[in-house]
This record gives C-alpha cells, structure tokens and sequence, in this order.
C-alpha cells in the first residue's frame, strides 16, 4: 500500500559546483574559503540567514557541514571558515583558487538577528568554535544603527587560541560597543583578563529586558553563560546557541546530530536556551 | 495509503487448496512476489513463485539471544512468524546510491541515482512490520525533507498482511497496539485458518485484486474464528512494554544505575538496530572508482551502537558503551516520541532475539523506570 503521494521536491541530496575565489589563511590550520556557485540560476536563487550552515563536499572524499559566515544580503559569494580536522575539511586545506567543491544548502535555522533589531546584544564565545558566530557579528556591525549596545565577550584557554586578534581590536573600535577577552591559561603577552568568560558579565551594564544573547563556544560554557545571565535577569527566551554536532545529511534523516529530541541540522544549528536546557552539557547527550 | 473508493466486497474466503492462486494474481498483475523462505536456520526475504516456497512444516522459536526453527506438522502457511529481516530494506535500502559524480575539467557534474524498483510485492507482512514501516513513512515522507529514494521504493510496495495467529516468547505488539491484527497500511491482509485463508482488502489497489480470486463470501463464523485466533495470539504475549510514563521518565533515569548494569552486558555490536524495523540512521560514503574519474555517493545504514556515530572533531560525544545503550533506548522510547509522534518501538522483539547477549527491553525499562533502585 502506498503512502498519500508527496508533493514533488527538489532532490535534498543534489549538489551544486562552487568554485573556490578566495581563500585567506586565518591561522595553521584554519582558512575562510569563498565559493562562488558556478551555475548562474542557482547562484542567483541562493538565499541564506547568518548562522545557517552548507553541506560542502569534496570529490572522492565526502561532505563536511560548515557554517556560512559572509554576509546573507550579498548570497553570490558564500565564505566559509573551516578548521582543517578531518578527512574532508584537511582536503579543502589542499585545495586553491580554482578548485571546485560541491555545496548543498544552506540548512538550518539561523541567529534570530530580525527579532533581535532595536535590542541590546551580547555575544558569548569560547574556545576556537566561533565562527558560526563571527558572521553574525559582522552582520549587525555592518547594520550598525539597527542595534542597540553591543558587547562581545570572548574566552579562550590560551592566547595561542586567539583567532581574529584584529578583529576583536576593529570590533572594539565601532560606537556603543563593548569587546572584552579573557585567558584562563595567559602568558606574558596576555594584557587582557584572566579568568573564564563567565567572570566578564561582572564588568559589562546588561540591561535584561532589553538584551539578546548569542552563545557559540563549549557547551558548558554556554551553560554556565545562561545561568549567570539569567541571574542577571536576562530572561531564558532571550538565550540563544549555536551548537555543534556531527552531521552527515543536513536534512534531519541520518540521526547522527541529535541532542536529546532535537536533530541539530534542522531543529538548529541555532537553538533557544529554553529548548535544550536540559541536554546541556549532558554527558553522553 | 489509497483510499478504498468503491465500496467493498467484504472479506472473503480462499480455500487453501487454492492458495497458489493468489500468488499467480499478484504475478499476472506484474508483481515481483516476495515472502519469508528458509535460509541459514532462520527466514529472509526472497522470490516466492509457488506455495511451497513458504516455510510450511516449521515453527520458530525465540527467546532472548536465541532463534531456532523446529518441524512442525500444522501444515500452515505461516506458522514461522519472522526472521531477523523486518520489511525495512525494501524502502530504507541498507546501501542507497544517491548520486553518481562525475569529473569534468577541473569541476564536476552530480547525476541523481533514483532507484529504479520493480513491483514488488511482499506476502505476510506481520502487523508489527507495518507498524515499522508506517513510522519510517513519517520520518522518510512526511518529516521536513521527503526522500526521493525512499518514495521511489515505497510506491512500488503492493503489501500482503497476515494477521497473527502465534505470538512468540519475543513478542509485544498487543502492549504497543501494534498488533496482532494488521490494522492500516496494507493492500491485502490475511488471516490463516484451518482449510481456508480470510482474505480482506485494505486499499483500492488489493480491492481490484481481490475480484481477480475466486473468494466465497466469509460468513460470521470464519470471521468470529479469525478474531478469536488473533485475540488468543494477543493474549499469549507474555511481554509488555508500560509506555504511558514516557518520554518524561526516561529522560529523568538519564543518571540512573541501570545503564550501568547493562552497559556491562552490551557488545555494542549493533545487532538490536540492524534487525529493528524504525531505526534509520544512515552515514554517508563516498567510492571512487580506480580511475578517480567517477565517485558514488551512497548512503549505508549506520549504528549508534559505533564508534563513529558520536564523533565529532577530535572527541566523542559517546565514548562509552552505556552513552550508546542509553542513546538507543532513550531515541527509541522517549526522544522519538518527541520527533515523530509516535514510540519508536513497536514491539516485534527482534532486538531480544537477536541480541547476543540477550539483552530485553522490555526488562530494561522497567528496572531504569524503577526509582528504588
């Protein structure tokens, strides 16, 4: 007996060339790799939201989800920061203008940055894992006078692990915006704090009702994060995650993202506090 | 599902005699017929063209961790009641190709390699397996991205229930209201009997079948038979599974001993999700051929019982084995709920079978459920 039939639907697996037009070394092991869709329809009809993510496949090795991190009102070009770590994005290292790689996408839900216009905005992140949120910082600087305050607070282990030093300093510079760094491992070079990215909330004015958070970073991290935001009042539906787990088709089927009743690929990667509360951080979760 | 839109001619009744008629029916109607066959001490799916391919003669047996099939002298069509193979792979493919990706220059072209199924159909069906199938119809179809694959597979489906008339010491379905009646999903369904075999029509597609057999009408007393054999089966299952706590209650034993307990008997061979009808995770491969000028890609069905599953970039999010005995049975009765609607499990007993271990759920949940302890 056959199911009622479904509506027809592009084929969720089909994958579309993309050339490689830049690709900036960002540090050993990390570069940010522009792609420019090489088939003119499906590049102009190509619609992103910050914080969404693109299957990226390389010939005869795989597919590996990455983040989009360049800017979603100028979707001919799509930039990419990949950490070179496994089998797929270590052959993206190897790879050079020219190249050709294949993309699916985008997938996912993105940062709330349209609900978060006209609001104050922290932006929570830990460890290497921040680019998904880098392109939302970009975002909203390059929309400056749609947001309120914004304040950055950044925590890495040791100031080897600071990526963007210079953006850190160019975010510094805007107007009404707060940057500030922590080591919890320092060195002699270190002028920054030291401590855990926790211990910044007491040197930032967060006005709670009229704050969005945005945490990307080391799960619990972003669970301590909450906890002492909402200690300052912020409420939980004001909390939002960008997390991270392994993910094969991006679509919801190969079960491989779940985190507790949630599929990352499709349910995030960008979740609400309040949703995945109870899985953070959760050992074996 | 197609809607029966004539009205229905009602049961009817095929003397067994004449049994073979309906496999030359499903034949004649271009169907590939496929039912459970003797193979290696147990049953697969494979090509039945006469009566004599069903198992007739022999039982099985299950216990946990066991299988056994033994004569018996019942005469029955469908006395052995299933085998490690649910109907899974017959949409959810264990290896799909999904697209063929061929090098041009220094680019690529990606081709679409939607199967091309013949009609099959599958004769005896279990309740239990419909229920399966009905949940990867949820996942696969009616989830935020309809497969095309799996579409392709599943129209081509003509499904031929047979009601239960034994349960196993393995079975459960009358705890998850899965059977042992074929309630929805299928074309045909069957229900065995002494000398002849009830047949009732489930969709258009197994009405118009049905006329192409020479069925006399079921009177009350075949029919009040067919209901008492099933209530019988239903009535014989010593296995249940107590749901109604669920998916709350097993979240909250996430820190519960019991994992322990059975982390300690658990292979993580993987064996409970390769036989279980609902479990769909898949990875995806990637192989070129020797000239490195085509690759397939294709999806495999994977387990979380793995190493590999809970990897992500240099750690794994489930290292231990108790992280993957809790991963499966917490997906299988809680998460899922929460997914799809529906339990994940729908209470066939094949990962107690076939587990080696025999480790069984429906001991499990309860001790886990269980706060004393």
């Amino acid at each position: 007996m056959r199911p009622a039939p479904a509506a027809p639907s592009p084929n969720p697996y089909d994958l579309h060339a993309a050339t490689i037009v830049e690709k900036v070394r960002v540090t050993e092991d990390i570069d940010t790799v522009r792609l420019q869709l090489v088939d003119p329809a499906v590049r102009r009809s190509f619609r992103f939201q910050a914080g969404q993510f693109n299957m990226l496949y390389v010939f005869g090795v795989g597919e590996v989800a990455i983040s989009i991190v360049s800017d979603p009102d100028e979707p001919q070009v799509l930039d990419h920061t990949i950490r070179a770590v496994g089998r797929v994005t270590k052959a993206i290292r190897g790879m050079g203008l020219g190249d050709t790689l294949g993309v699916r996408g985008p997938f996912g839900r993105g940062w709330p940055l349209h609900d978060a216009r006209g609001k104050d905005v922290v932006v929570v992140t830990g460890g290497l894992g921040c680019a998904p949120v880098v392109g939302a910082i970009d975002y909203m600087f390059r929309r400056r006078e749609a947001y309120g305050a914004v304040t950055i607070l950044h925590g890495i282990k040791t100031p080897r692990d600071l990526l963007y030093r210079e953006r850190f300093e160019a975010w510094r510079r805007h107007a009404d915006t707060t940057v500030l760094l922590t080591s919890d491992q320092p060195d002699k070079t270190w002028h920054d704090h030291v401590g855990v990215v926790t211990e910044l909330f007491e040197q930032v004015a967060i006005d709670p009702a009229r704050t969005v958070v945005l945490m990307c970073g080391p799960e619990i991290m972003m669970r301590l994060g909450a906890s002492v935001l909402m200690q300052r009042g912020v409420p939980a539906t004001a909390l939002y995650l960008s997390l991270e787990r392994h993910m094969e088709c991006g679509i919801g089927l190969c079960g491989h993202c779940q985190m507790g009743p949630y599929f990352l690929c499709k349910d995030g990667p960008v979740m609400r506090y309040e949703q995945v509360a109870p899985f953070l951080g959760r050992p074996g979760v | 599902m197609t809607p029966i839109e004539r009205p229905s001619a009602g049961p009817g009744l095929l003397p067994k005699s004449s049994f073979q008629l309906l496999l030359d029916a499903l034949q004649s109607q271009g169907y590939r017929v496929m039912g459970q066959r003797l193979h290696d001490g147990a049953v697969k799916w494979d090509d039945i063209r006469q009566v004599s391919d069903l198992p007739v003669g022999w039982r099985d047996v299950q216990e946990p961790g066991r299988y056994r099939l033994e004569p018996s002298d019942s005469g029955r069509f469908f006395e052995v009641v299933n085998g490690p193979e649910s109907v899974k792979r017959f949409a959810f493919a264990p290896r799909e190709p999904l697209l063929m990706i061929e090098r041009s220059h220094k680019s690529f072209r990606a081709t679409p390699t939607l199967p091309q199924v013949e009609k099959t159909a599958l004769l005896g069906v279990r309740a239990c397996d419909l229920a399966g199938l009905a949940v990867q119809d949820q996942i696969f179809l009616h989830d935020a991205y309809p497969d095309p694959y799996y579409q392709a597979r599943r129209e081509n489906l003509f499904l031929v229930a047979v009601n239960c008339a034994r349960a196993l010491s393995t079975c459960f379905c009358a705890s998850m209201n899965t059977g042992p009646k074929a309630q929805a999903g299928f074309d045909l369904a069957l229900t065995e009997l002494e000398d002849a075999v009830l047949v009732e029509a489930g969709s258009q597609t197994g009405q118009d079948l049905m006329q192409r057999l020479p069925l006399s009408p079921a009177s009350d007393r075949p029919l009040a038979e067919a209901e008492a054999q099933m209530e019988a089966c239903a009535k014989s299952q010593t296995r249940r599974l107590e749901t109604a706590q669920l998916p709350q209650a097993l979240y909250d034993a996430h820190e519960h001993p019991r994992w322990d307990q059975v982390a300690a008997r658990c292979l993580a061979c993987g064996n409970c999700t390769m036989v279980c009808p609902t479990c769909f995770c898949h990875t995806v491969e990637d192989a070129p051929d020797v000239t490195l000028q085509r690759t397939e890609q294709a999806r495999v069905w994977d387990s979380c019982f793995t190493q590999e599953h809970g990897y992500i970039h240099g750690k794994n999010i489930r290292p231990a084995i108790k992280d993957r005995y809790r991963m499966w049975l917490t997906h299988k009765l809680a998460s899922w709920v929460d997914q799809f609607g529906t339990s994940g499990c729908v209470g066939c007993g094949r990962c107690v079978t076939w587990c080696p271990v025999g480790i069984d759920l429906t001991e499990e949940l309860p001790a886990l459920l269980d706060k004393e302890r």
